[in-house]
């Protein structure tokens, strides 16, 4: 999202989907919540993952800093079940709306 | 603290007159000055400061995966996805690279590790001399003392310009002269350095061996 860049694009996070909020049937949790990482399908392929960043971006109508896009930064806390999907903290919670909705997974702190 | 304090401890403790109990008397004689006692306390409580627990005695333990003359893939800030050749680790922990500057746009920077892949090429890099270059190299020129803020000053754009000074250009072209051949030698390691490292569809990095 910086202006004016004109190299070629990089992408250097992985793409994920955000599930929704940790929870059970009748109750949900929203200071933690679900990811599911592309190309991610065990539990074990997870433990690359754990403690690397997370951002949400989002656009908003104001703008501030200069820029419609907003972020909330969070990282990948621990795998969730055996299939590949994750959990996350963000600096604050995730909004409703960002059920469904695309998270960008990045590749640092590195440990390789 | 007051110097003219004067605190004096009596020699001995006052004895009490005959027939009261007095707890004091078995304190008598009290010395004057014990070894290593200070002599004067003073009036007002001095906080005492608090030593700092942070170890600098360890320097940030470096990856092993990570030594002179491997190819690293930045992963974040202004240079993301370029390769840049390792140099050395400074004092502070943080990683010496150079792109080189010719081939990557990369000049003599400092990364740290977290935010660096080491991938398994390597070169050899031990005719490179690094070892002029240390944090000092990249402290911040400080500048002259600002004035005080006039109402015309104030509102002025200032146009600063980043001068990279001829020190760093220097050892930039020092170190990049002594590098270059040696990346010359291997095949396709020119290319492999000025090309970027980038994902793409069906590429995880869990999966991939760097």
């Amino acid at each position: 999202m910086v202006q004016g860049r004109k190299g070629e694009r990089v992408r250097l996070y992985v793409r994920g989907t955000i599930l929704g909020y940790k929870r059970s049937k009748s109750n949900q949790y929203p200071n933690t919540s679900m990811v599911q990482i592309e190309g991610v399908n065990t539990k074990e392929e997870v433990a690359w993952y754990a403690g690397k960043r997370l951002a949400y971006i989002y656009k908003a109508k104001v703008k501030k800093n200069g820029t419609h896009y907003r972020c909330i930064w969070g990282k990948v806390t621990r795998p969730h079940g055996n299939s590949g999907v994750v959990r996350t903290k963000f600096k604050s919670n995730l909004p409703p709306r960002s059920m469904g909705a695309r998270v960008r997974v990045f590749m640092y702190p590195s440990n390789i | 603290m007051p110097l003219d304090v004067t605190n004096r401890r009596p020699k001995t403790i006052a004895t009490s007159k005959k027939g009261t109990s007095n707890k004091i008397k078995a304190k008598e004689a009290v010395p004057l000055k014990k070894q290593g006692e200070p002599r004067w306390y003073s009036a007002d409580d001095v906080p005492r400061a608090i030593p700092s627990r942070k170890s600098h005695a360890k320097p940030t333990r470096l990856r092993s995966s990570i030594t002179p003359g491997t190819v690293l893939i930045v992963l974040a800030g202004r240079f993301r996805g370029k390769r840049v050749v390792f140099l050395k680790q400074l004092a502070s922990g943080l990683l010496l690279v150079t792109g080189p500057y010719k081939i990557n746009g990369v000049p003599i920077r400092r990364l740290n590790q977290a935010y660096v892949i080491a991938t398994s090429t390597k070169i050899d890099v031990s005719s490179v001399d690094v070892k002029s270059i240390d944090d000092k190299f990249f402290a911040k020129a400080k500048e002259a003392p600002k004035k005080k803020k006039d109402g015309e000053e104030f509102f002025e754009q200032k146009e600063e310009k980043k001068v990279i000074s001829d020190a760093r250009k220097k050892e930039q072209s020092r170190v990049d002269g002594a590098l270059l051949p040696l990346i010359k030698k291997v095949p396709q390691l020119y290319h492999y350095l000025n090309a970027k490292f980038t994902l793409t569809n069906g590429v995880y990095p869990h999966a991939i061996k760097f």
